[in-house]
């Protein structure tokens, strides 16, 4: 089983992404990570000079770097990014949208969690026009992934295992809303809240996460449990999505769970010494609400 | 333009039939179709005698099969499509990859539409379900403005097809896993969004609590109607405030926006509703009639007689307008 580091979905600060990254590709035992701002084009800009270090450093320390595409596209300038990003060719990109498929056409190329893959048949239609991997939807039940990765063999299926699960993406920007700002003139406000701007039931209870234009879970995702179970239906990688917190060290969790070298629940138990106050959730996965976190 | 009217049963479609719908759309009483709500929806049969009806008026039909099909049951989904072109469906409303193909290559010929529910939100993404699929018209997700609108027409090779009236979905269709966050149960894998199986009224300190799943989504004081817990239409806090969060309980009705619809390109306007009564479809598909006949005749649209439909909800123009983002 593979590991995959996920794009950061938040709006880091420049230099910490670049650092974050940089340490990744020195520490960390992952073998893919997807670069790339896929939430909101406007941030783009400010961490384009840092990408070419970052992809170079990753690649030089042996990691697979994916570039991923915005989630949703809809300006002229967010459509000729896609296009730019499906002909650059120096690294393999993760499709979020069919905007970018219709240039990766025949190429090889990574399908993202973005992208509805929901069956086998659809699954099967995307890897004969060159998906080389496919990281499903979020929200699939485990007889889903078992069924899908079970039909296409040669084709890297990953599900997301760690990390606030990103759950609705929307035309309109939550961050702004709530500091009184329109979206074309946010001030970037979104860069308040590295790790989501928590949104709680009027009872108190922690709900959902926002994220500019996209909103994610409250909880956080942790496949450590079902991470054997998924080995054997045929899941090739897990995908961790990053956090504030040290993901070198989540990385570490799960490569000795996945080895042997420690069990799930001691895995479960690190995991919550290193990202603490959320609450972790596998609902998803075992087909019930995704809140839940199924023992 | 097309006046596209939901028919949630078989009353209904008669009713859109009569008050002046150019077509009408519906889904069977399944899975497969993403209004599957209890005692709505069509048997084989229905659809058979609702096309049958609906031919004799010179109105359309349009099935929509557009959830996404379970891994390992596909065949349900391909029985549906095989199903409503032999009812006689004269196009099928469809979202999900492998689908499409399916019906492209089963049935070449058959008119195929793509499904709100499959965010088509560009030209290229447009293009690829054109080139894909030979798809004839896209219903177009509720993230534009009427300019991007009217750009994208310009752009793509098919017809376009947009909400005027009724739900609004916040975020981006066929993207979203907020409600099976919650219950467990999706728009995109069981059809259905915030399901009234899992919503539970609960009075609480002189509070009626409306909640889903274990969630509270909002509170309502003494006088207050408590709403129905739709996720995305609820109350939430944050370190900022409390209110609502995505949006108000507000509804669509771009009426004001028919001729800018018209002057975009837009072939079909699209009412929401396959979950309302019959009475209502009849109301709405009249009042957008007369407002369709006014748009032609150079006439002023009585938007007022349209927003009474709303029963009192406040309503929006939503994405349409680019500063509700």
């Amino acid at each position: 089983m593979q590991l995959t580091l996920g794009p950061v979905l938040y709006n880091w600060q420049p230099d910490d992404w670049r650092d974050f990254h940089f340490r990744i590709a020195d520490e960390a035992e992952v073998d893919t990570v997807v670069l790339g701002e896929t939430v909101c084009s406007k941030r783009a800009p400010f961490f384009a000079e840092h990408l070419p270090a970052v992809a170079e450093r990753l690649s030089a320390a042996g990691k697979r770097v994916l570039l991923g595409s915005a989630i949703l596209i809809s300006l002229p300038r967010e459509r000729r990014q896609a296009a730019e990003l499906a002909e650059s060719g120096a690294f393999m990109v993760e499709a979020n949208d069919l905007t970018c498929l219709r240039y990766l056409q025949g190429k090889p190329h990574a399908v993202g969690p973005f992208v509805n893959v929901y069956n086998e048949a659809t699954a099967a239609w995307l890897a004969e026009r060159g998906a080389r991997r496919l990281s499903l939807p979020p929200e699939l039940p485990m007889a889903s992934i078992r069924t899908i990765a079970g039909t296409l063999p040669a084709v890297t299926v990953e599900v997301f295992a760690f990390g606030r699960v990103p759950l609705a993406i929307s035309a309109r920007c939550y961050h702004a809303r709530l500091h009184g700002l329109a979206k074309d003139n946010c001030r970037f406000v979104c860069e308040n809240d590295p790790d989501g701007l928590p949104v709680r039931t009027l009872d108190g209870d922690g709900f959902l996460a926002v994220n500019g234009v996209q909103t994610l879970s409250h909880t956080c995702a942790d496949l450590l449990g079902e991470a054997v179970a998924l080995a054997g239906a045929g899941v090739a990688a897990l995908r961790l999505s990053p956090q504030r917190c040290d993901m070198v060290a989540v990385a570490r969790v799960f490569r000795d769970v996945l080895d042997g070298r420690c069990d799930a629940a001691e895995g479960h138990r690190a995991l919550a010494r290193l990202y603490p106050d959320v609450p972790f959730a596998n609902g998803f996965v075992h087909g019930t609400a995704g809140a839940g976190m199924v023992a | 333009m097309e006046l596209i009217c939901p028919a949630g049963t078989p009353a209904a479609l008669k009713a859109a039939v009569a008050a002046g719908a150019d077509a009408v759309y519906c889904g069977f009483r399944d899975e497969t179709n993403a209004r599957n709500f209890p005692g709505l929806n069509f048997s084989r049969d229905e659809l058979r005698a609702g096309i049958e009806h609906a031919h004799r008026g010179g109105v359309r039909v349009l099935v929509a099969v557009n959830t996404f099909p379970r891994a390992g049951a596909i065949e349900v989904w391909h029985r549906a499509v095989d199903d409503a072109v032999a009812a006689g469906a004269d196009a099928l409303i469809l979202a999900d990859l492998g689908l499409l193909a399916y019906a492209a290559n089963r049935h070449p010929g058959q008119r195929l539409h793509v499904s709100v529910q499959a965010a088509a939100a560009n030209p290229d993404a447009i293009g690829f379900y054109v080139e894909a699929f030979g798809v004839r018209r896209v219903v177009l997700p509720r993230v534009l403005s009427v300019p991007e609108i009217a750009a994208i027409v310009r752009e793509i090779d098919c017809e376009t097809e947009v909400f005027v009236f009724g739900g609004l979905c916040v975020m981006a269709e066929g993207r979203c896993s907020l409600s099976s966050y919650a219950t467990g149960q999706s728009p995109n894998m069981q059809g259905v969004c915030s399901p009234a199986g899992h919503v539970r009224y609960e009075e609480r300190d002189g509070r009626m609590l409306s909640r889903l799943g274990r969630f509270t989504i909002n509170a309502f004081g003494p006088g207050e109607a408590a709403g129905y817990p739709t996720l995305c239409k609820g109350r939430f806090a944050t370190d900022l405030g409390t209110g609502y969060l995505f949006e108000d309980p507000v509804s669509l009705d771009a009426a004001s926006l028919l001729p800018a619809l018209r002057d975009a390109g837009v072939t079909a306007l699209k009412i929401e509703g396959r979950q309302r009564s019959r009475a209502y479809t009849e109301r709405v598909v009249g009042g957008f009639r007369d407002a369709l006949a006014a748009l032609a005749a150079g006439r002023e649209i009585d938007t007022a007689a349209l927003a009474d439909l709303t029963e009192g909800q406040a309503t929006t123009a939503g994405a349409y307008r680019k500063t509700w983002r």
